[in-house]
């Protein structure tokens, strides 16, 4: 079984954390991955850098810029990920834009990604209707899970649709912004968390964007089955350095 | 203008020309783009918008605006040159066609807050000039080394009563601009239009743009079948950064296999260079700002920033229009230097008393090179006015 399932079949809520691949440093990639297991974290997002990451704030669009500029490509990261199944177990995906993706092939990713032991895929920029039409076959082809998401825009029918299509967890967008730590969260977040939940959809949701702290954390898991910390830890280790992971994991839970 | 898209080399349904376009956009940004997507081409259809439109080009624009038989620089080029007078816009160039177009869109979709991207400030004026008019609150975004480099458009801008914020992301110039208005209009789904400046980004907007600089085309064909008596030129003559002036000469011919399409890129310093902006030269299959298209990248995917002398060619892609009458054959590319622009924008100054825009004389130097027939008769978009360049001018010539 994918292991995203077999995660998301435990009885406890997730935290799920993000980080930008090459960043800080190049080299810094597994061993962010094997504290981030030794931490105690449930899940991980390896961001393949970007360019262009218009659904960013700054913080990742910096780490990006600064991953990229150290050198960071397709091809490192996948080479980086060789053998590392042989430590990490806990689930993996590989969150990035399409363009990139595009570049190196959609088929050969994937596969690469099969090889490697990456559970599923997170493209923002690929839409559930290109990927129904062109990508879906490949993706199942290769045992990958691609996840969507989901906004407080979202309509009803669409969220039903994007539930139909998706198979592990619909990633549920906290509020309408770009990536980035926010103070909290207000009344009609929480409003959201419940409505969503209230909808009884197939998949569960694991929240992301705007979660930064114990605090936050506690509020997205309230109704839904997990979430997932980007911008904060990013700027943590911007600040503590690359081998400061388990003193911000302690801070959630 | 002509609402309905008959022609192969138009969007398709979903956004496509060929294998180009679609919206590849994060689901953050899908209600907004959904919203306009599915009520653009009726609302352009609407009797009510349709009036609007037309009134404020004609008393705000000034359209229509002249097809200006360019004898002087027809009798050097031994053929028959005419130029379509874009310049002589309110703002000085075709840009406010559009801007006035989704101005209108924007009001009939209810939204009171107005964002757009700028690199030389040229669709930054026209947006906030639109803005004024409809008395709509306007942020523009502008690269902070554009802004600059372009300080009296950003003063301009300010006094027109629009917000200029920098983009301090990348390279900071437009793709930048670009990324932070998409930023924007994902932080604010709900009040705000943004005001696309070229046929780029997501469906509908390539088309969009197209349909509301078609009136460039739409008043050519009425004006040659006055000077000619016949509406079809051989050629007609653009140049191509993201390509909304280009859209709206080629509009209305795009189907008619006689008339030839010509799409001059910028060459900056030279196409294998490294510092240019020939994006079907160089560019390769793939997604920037919500559409696939041609676009100059790395092979990595990452997109890589271009040159050219003109702020309003550099942009790494093309609208998916181009990239499909590039693939398929319907349109021929050239691509043109700095130095050749330049001389030739000098060149119909002279020759003719109209100091052209930069990205406009990249139109204008193909005659050295692309020779025509003595009875050809072809129409070039003078899509700019020079005074914004005057800087350069004087710089690069030591006036």
């Amino acid at each position: 079984m994918n292991r995203i399932k077999e995660k998301l079949q435990e009885d406890k809520k997730l935290l799920s954390l993000y980080f930008t691949a090459g960043y800080p440093a190049i080299d810094d990639t597994v061993s962010i991955l094997t504290q981030l297991q030794e931490s105690g974290v449930d899940m991980l997002e390896i961001g393949l850098p970007f360019s262009d990451p218009l659904a960013d704030g700054p913080t990742i669009q910096e780490s990006s810029t600064a991953a990229l500029h150290n050198g960071m490509t397709t091809e490192k990261l996948f080479s980086q990920l060789d053998g590392i199944r042989e430590t990490i177990h806990i689930p993996l995906i590989v969150m990035g834009y399409f363009n990139p993706m595009l570049q190196y092939g959609v088929e050969k990713f994937c596969k690469r990604c099969q090889e490697i032991g990456i559970d599923g895929i997170i493209m923002p920029d690929l839409p559930l209707a290109e990927y129904e039409a062109e990508y879906k076959e490949i993706f199942e082809k290769y045992g990958l899970i691609n996840v969507f998401l989901i906004t407080p825009q979202t309509s009803d029918a669409r969220i039903q649709q994007i539930d139909a299509a998706s198979d592990g967890f619909i990633y549920m967008v906290s509020s309408a912004s770009t990536t980035g730590a926010k103070s909290g969260f207000g009344n009609s977040t929480e409003d959201y968390f419940k409505r969503i939940a209230a909808m009884n959809l197939n998949n569960p949701q694991i929240v992301g964007f705007g979660i930064s702290n114990e605090e936050t954390f506690k509020a997205a898991t309230t109704h839904q089955k997990g979430a997932i910390i980007g911008s904060a830890f990013i700027k943590h280790i911007t600040k503590n350095g690359a081998n400061s992971v388990a003193s911000f994991v302690e801070t959630i839970r | 203008m002509i609402l309905e898209n008959n022609t192969s080399y138009q969007a398709d349904e979903r956004g496509y020309y060929g294998d180009f376009g679609g919206a590849f956009i994060p689901e953050m940004l899908y209600p907004n783009v959904e919203e306009l997507r599915s009520q653009y081409v009726q609302i352009m259809q609407e009797p009510s918008f349709q009036e609007e439109f037309k009134q404020l080009l004609k008393d705000y624009v000034g359209r229509p605006t002249p097809l200006y038989y360019a004898k002087r620089f027809s009798e050097k080029y031994g053929t028959k040159v005419y130029l379509k007078r874009e310049d002589l816009c309110h703002t000085g160039a075709h840009k406010v066609n559009n801007t006035i177009g989704q101005i209108l869109m924007a009001k009939r979709l209810g939204k009171n807050r107005i964002i757009a991207e700028t690199g030389a400030g040229q669709h930054g004026v026209a947006t906030a000039t639109v803005c004024a008019l409809m008395g709509l609150e306007c942020i523009v975004y502008m690269g902070a080394v554009d802004i600059e480099r372009q300080a009296p458009n950003v003063a301009r801008m300010k006094m027109l009563g629009a917000t200029v914020r920098p983009a301090m992301s990348g390279s900071r110039t437009l793709k930048d601009a670009t990324n932070e208005a998409i930023r924007d209009w994902i932080n604010n789904p709900v009040d705000t239009h943004y005001i696309i400046g070229s046929v780029v980004g997501p469906h509908p907007y390539p088309d969009m743009v197209a349909r509301f600089q078609s009136v460039i085309s739409e008043e050519t064909k009425k004006q040659l079948l006055e000077k000619e008596g016949k509406e079809n030129p051989d050629y007609v003559v653009a140049c191509v950064g993201g390509g909304s002036n280009a859209a709206g000469l080629y509009y209305h011919y795009l189907d008619e296999p006689e008339v030839g399409i010509i799409a001059v890129e910028a060459a900056g310093k030279g196409v294998d260079t490294g510092e240019s902006a020939a994006t079907s030269a160089l560019g390769r299959e793939g997604i920037i700002h919500g559409s696939k298209t041609l676009l100059m990248q790395t092979d990595d995917g990452q997109i890589t920033e271009p040159y050219s002398i003109s702020a309003g060619l550099d942009y790494p892609g093309v609208g998916p229009m181009h990239a499909n009458l590039f693939r398929s054959g319907r349109g021929e590319f050239i691509s043109v230097t700095d130095a050749d622009a330049m001389t030739a924008g000098l060149e119909l100054s002279k020759l003719e008393g109209i100091i052209p825009a930069i990205e406009t004389s990249h139109a204008l130097a193909i005659f050295e090179t692309r020779k025509f027939k003595k009875d050809d008769i072809v129409v070039i978009n003078l899509s700019g006015r020079g005074d914004k360049d005057l800087n350069t001018f004087i710089e690069y010539f030591n006036l």
